[in-house]
């Protein structure tokens, strides 16, 4: 396919993935920003609040202040990616202004356009995008994301809506490889994604750009369950900063996702870490509370 | 010959694809136990402060350092190659094996990453250049005497080889242009 080809968009994917494998944490200020590369992050999300407390306070909640920005880029040498809004374009313009190494155009934060997310192919800086299942993936990377995360439920502490996403994304793929070449049209249609797209997948069994996890990670086991299920990296978000001890809760889920084929090295790292931050109980979340209702 | 590919973070699956693509079997490495089972060993791009911190609480870098030592054969891209270099700025550990310096994102951040052509050294057969995939990638500042250049970005060496070491600043493993795993192989002995 001719996105594919691109060597910009080329670019872009590279960069996702030498990510694999490792975590991004969500970070507001430089010295979190410090525990978190100390720990073992990727990268980090630089941004205003963490999940749980835009959750708790309500209001609008908006692209991280530059200065912001500005501080957690100069205090580490790790990759610095911060949150747009949902067709926010001039955020996603002035976060690539100011170098940001991946834009996340993210649902957590208060959605600009209902109906338009942004066309993220002229932008020089990659895009990670959020998705609950194979069709919002396949549109997203038609818009030109270099990166497909899941929605998950972010700020929620609660697991479970990551893992739906995650197997909802990988019973598509493979529904997609079964299917006669005559069925396919129909399936994207069904999928609400580009054809081309959905051919792709068809044919090589998997998302063309990296898939990751994100939204509810609070513990190791949360992202050793993430790998399990496929995902090729974990975001995580209040799950660190939102606990008693965030450098070692952070360090601990980093060794998760590089071990999480050995259930007795992530149950030994798993120890003592304190209290994991208190998670919602989904069921009870209002349709309006639901962070990943957001976007289409 | 056994080729591991250290599999503690980042695009080490890629490694091991280009290396099956080149014609040998590949495994990935995350343990001591495993490290003591190989003959050759890729160190892959990635975050180079992530995997040294995962290293050193591995509890096994000083017995990787060793083997490198003694000579085991080894690929560095990107990430890898800050590993083994002598200096590196900003200043960071390293195994200190390979005798150039490096810069760190000496290009710039990721609106800087790009493609362009690496012009290779005449022990390359095929085309005079490969594609050169940058990421957020390091820049060679120093070459020792005992370092071989077999690659440039422009002016500046991007691929280096000395003894048993071969490392780029690049990212051929994410190209279809696998003739870096092949010289690779060829170094490590490996090829039939």
């Amino acid at each position: 396919m001719m996105q594919f080809d691109d060597p910009k968009f080329r670019v872009k994917v590279g960069l996702a993935e030498m990510l694999k494998g490792g975590v991004i944490m969500d970070v507001t200020t430089a010295e979190q920003a410090k525990i978190a590369e100390d720990a073992g992050a990727a990268a980090v999300m630089a941004l205003e609040r963490v999940p749980a407390d835009i959750r708790a306070e309500g209001g609008v909640a908006r692209m991280s202040p530059v200065e912001k920005i500005r501080e957690i880029q100069e205090a580490v040498s790790i990759p610095v990616m911060a949150k747009c809004r949902i067709g926010h374009v001039a955020e996603a313009k002035i976060l690539e202004a100011l170098k940001v190494d991946f834009i996340d155009e993210s649902e957590v934060l208060t959605p600009a356009d209902e109906e338009n997310h942004v066309n993220k192919h002229p932008f020089t800086v990659p895009f990670v995008c959020g998705c609950r299942n194979l069709g919002e993936a396949l549109r997203r990377i038609g818009e030109g994301a270099a990166l497909i995360r899941t929605k998950g439920e972010a700020g929620s502490g609660n697991i479970v809506e990551a893992v739906r996403h995650l197997r909802t994304v990988q019973r598509q793929i493979k529904t997609l490889t079964i299917l006669d070449e005559h069925e396919l049209m129909a399936e994207a249609k069904q999928l609400q994604a580009p054809f081309e797209l959905v051919r792709w997948v068809a044919e090589h069994g998997k998302l063309p750009v990296p898939n990751f996890a994100a939204g509810g990670v609070a513990t190791p086991a949360d992202a050793m369950l993430c790998m399990m299920l496929g995902a090729e990296s974990v975001f995580v978000g209040s799950g660190i900063f939102k606990s008693s001890d965030p450098a070692k809760r952070a360090s601990a889920i980093v060794g998760a996702v590089t071990h999480w084929q050995d259930p007795a090295k992530v149950a030994e790292l798993s120890v003592g870490l304190g209290e994991a931050m208190s998670g919602l109980d989904i069921a009870k979340l209002t349709p309006e509370e639901m962070l990943s209702r957001r976007g289409w | 010959m056994r080729c591991g590919v250290l599999a503690l973070q980042g695009d080490w699956a890629a490694h091991i694809g280009a290396l099956e693509r080149a014609g040998a079997a590949a495994r990935p490495v995350r343990t001591a136990t495993e490290l003591e089972e190989i003959d050759a060993l890729v160190l892959p791009g990635g975050e180079s402060t992530v995997v040294l911190r995962l290293l050193e609480r591995e509890g096994w870098m000083e017995r990787l350092v060793e083997r490198l030592r003694n000579g085991l054969p080894v690929l560095a891209t990107c990430a890898g190659i800050i590993l083994l270099a002598r200096d590196v700025t900003p200043e960071q550990p390293s195994f200190g094996l390979l005798d150039i310096g490096v810069r760190r994102n000496a290009y710039g951040r990721q609106v800087s990453s790009t493609i362009v052509p690496v012009r290779l050294s005449e022990a390359f057969a095929g085309p005079a250049e490969m594609e050169g995939v940058f990421i957020r990638a390091p820049r060679i500042e120093r070459v020792g005497p005992g370092v071989e250049v077999l690659g440039w970005r422009g002016d500046d060496p991007a691929l280096v080889r000395q003894g048993a070491i071969v490392a780029a600043t690049f990212h051929p493993e994410i190209t279809g242009d696998d003739r870096v795993h092949r010289y690779f192989l060829d170094v490590a002995g490996g090829t039939p």
